[in-house]
């Protein structure tokens, strides 16, 4: 089976979020990236362990980044996949970066295509769902189990107060959350392999980004919280009801 | 030209995140000039699919039916596109809700149409823009992010947008779109019966470590009782499988947006308060005062959750008896 799992980079998720150039762009120094956690965590790590009962699979990577994406991407490679392709592209617009991965998934004929259930930075929770429609494929979005056995899936996925199971025939896309796998950490010879494992940088593709930043704002600051004494809970009350107007 | 909705439905009934985004498209095609339509894929009662025109809608397409019982994405999209082409619609509007974030995007991708995903404002049209306010960072920021394309996707992040409800009946005109046959075979479906799910409800009572084991869950079970609300909790709390984890708020989990966030026994730790801090009010019960939650609450006790909590459901239930 081949697998392509798709990777970001994100800020860590303790970075402190900031804002540079009259709030337009996001305040990068000093900041910490990592393999957006979803994307790591769930579609990648099951992506191994998918490799481990069928060691005749492949496991490949796609990031659209930057050069400075290839410390991330190098670490995927080091929990266990077995090459990555970078494009080369700033990655403005989801539709722009959908377009790119479907190339790379067109040119690889992939058998399942793993993304996180969104990124920790701009939460768009799309790029699954338009690869798959730009490849005419099924999408299964916010997996929180997936098994695979003759060339098809079976597939929990989150629905509103509760989950949903379905079979899918391969091949396919699935957006990946908890549930889906377990958080594993690269061992020293994953670390010391991911050096010489293919890391390949192709050009992006003629695409069209369909929408733009004009600017970022951070949230209001607190006025402050109201202590209430733990001996007077009905003033809690009181304050959430008259004033709050919440219960 | 038009706003289409896609109001989202479960075995027979409109969606509370549905009814939100046909609330917020009725509004944008008024900013708009012109009319709200909304579709309906799946089983609905030509009566109920009427009702939409309380929420401003002026006409329903209806197609029911067993093709659209089960969500599948692709034969979603298809009916999707044609209802599209078919009312002119050149804005769309989905819930940013499980069954909304398997569609959009695919529905953008097809159209070619620009998408902001989880908006939580109306957009800004000054000026022949077309400008959409969303939540960036996991809830710690917000961008205000341009729509470049003739035809645009907009998915309404849950809990941000008010229901209004008026007089109105809406024309319904039964929709028969073309569409092939589903690869997706949905073999169960398993909810949490009786219960408030966690992505609409209004009031959350969540509990972290502090309440030290799953035999004292009944303290965040009796108090979201009386309040009629959700209940949630921490990740480290769902790590230990004390409870399950679709419960599980925070960064790696669930981003919710209450009116009301009650969190019993939780230190409030980043990536806990980027799944909650985009709720209304915030009240924080804990004992440690240096907890780092109380910053982000608009209020709290220091106390011990054991004595607090009790009482507290107690004054509720008095407030709710008068």
């Amino acid at each position: 089976m081949k697998i392509l799992v798709c990777i970001s980079k994100t800020p860590d998720t303790t970075a402190k979020i900031a804002f540079t150039d009259n709030n337009t762009k996001f305040a990068e120094a000093g900041v910490q990236f990592i393999i957006n956690p979803y994307d790591e965590w769930y579609a990648l790590v099951r992506a191994i362990e998918l490799k481990e009962a069928d060691p005749s699979s492949q496991i490949h990577l796609v990031n659209v980044g930057n050069a400075d994406a290839e410390p991330i991407i190098r670490k995927a490679l080091a929990l266990g996949g077995d090459e990555a392709i970078r494009v080369n592209a700033d990655s403005p617009d989801s539709f722009y970066i959908a377009s790119q991965i479907a190339v790379v998934a067109t040119q690889g004929a992939y058998d399942l295509i793993l993304t996180g259930k969104e990124t920790i930075d701009y939460n768009g929770a799309s790029i699954g769902g338009m690869v798959a429609e730009l490849l005419d494929l099924p999408y299964i979005a916010l997996a929180t189990k997936l098994d695979i056995k003759d060339k098809t899936a079976t597939i929990t996925r989150e629905i509103e107060g509760g989950e949903e199971v379905a079979e899918v025939p391969l091949p396919l896309v699935v957006s990946c959350q908890k549930g889906v796998a377990e958080q594993r950490i690269p061992n020293m010879r994953g670390i010391m392999s991911a050096r010489t494992k293919p890391l390949k940088v192709v050009e992006p593709v003629q695409a069209e980004a369909l929408t733009g930043i004009h600017q970022f704002e951070l949230p209001p600051a607190k006025a402050g919280v109201k202590l209430v004494s733990p001996d007077n809970v009905a003033e809690l009350v009181r304050l959430l009801h008259e004033e709050a107007k919440a219960i | 030209m038009s706003v289409l909705i896609f109001a989202d439905q479960s075995e027979g009934h409109i969606k509370k995140a549905a009814l939100e985004a046909l609330c917020y498209g009725a509004e944008l095609a008024s900013l708009l000039q012109t009319t709200a339509a909304a579709l309906i894929l799946g089983p609905v009662a030509q009566e109920d699919a009427a009702v939409l025109g309380k929420y401003g809608i002026s006409k329903v397409l209806l197609a029911g039916g067993e093709a659209f019982a089960h969500l599948d994405g692709q034969v979603f999209t298809q009916a999707i596109v044609q209802a599209a082409a078919k009312e002119d619609a050149k804005v769309l509007i989905f819930p940013h809700n499980p069954d909304g974030k398997a569609i959009a995007p695919r529905v953008a991708a097809r159209l070619k149409a620009g998408m902001v995903a989880g908006a939580i404002g109306l957009p800004d049209i000054t000026g022949g823009g077309f400008v959409v306010r969303k939540n960036v960072f996991s809830g710690k920021a917000f961008a205000h992010v341009a729509i470049l394309s003739d035809i645009k996707v907009i998915s309404l992040n849950p809990n941000s947008f008010h229901v209004k409800e008026s007089t109105g009946t809406a024309t319904v005109e039964s929709f028969q779109p073309i569409v092939s046959a589903p690869k997706v075979k949905v073999t169960a479906v398993n909810k949490v019966s009786g219960e408030v799910p966690l992505s609409e409800a209004e009031i959350v009572v969540s509990g972290g470590r502090g309440l030290k084991g799953p035999e004292n869950w009944g303290l965040v079970e009796d108090l979201a009782h009386v309040l009629g609300a959700a209940t949630a909790c921490s990740r480290p709390v769902a790590d230990a499988h004390w409870r399950p984890h679709h419960e599980h708020v925070g960064q790696t989990g669930l981003t919710i947006r209450p009116n009301l966030y009650i969190a019993i026994g939780i230190s409030g730790a980043i990536q806990h308060l980027a799944g909650v801090n985009g709720s209304k009010v915030i009240v924080v019960i804990n004992k440690d005062p240096e907890a780092p939650f109380f910053k982000a609450a608009d209020y709290g006790i220091v106390g011990d959750a054991f004595e607090v909590v009790p009482k507290f459901t107690e004054a509720i239930k008095q407030l709710k008896a008068n």
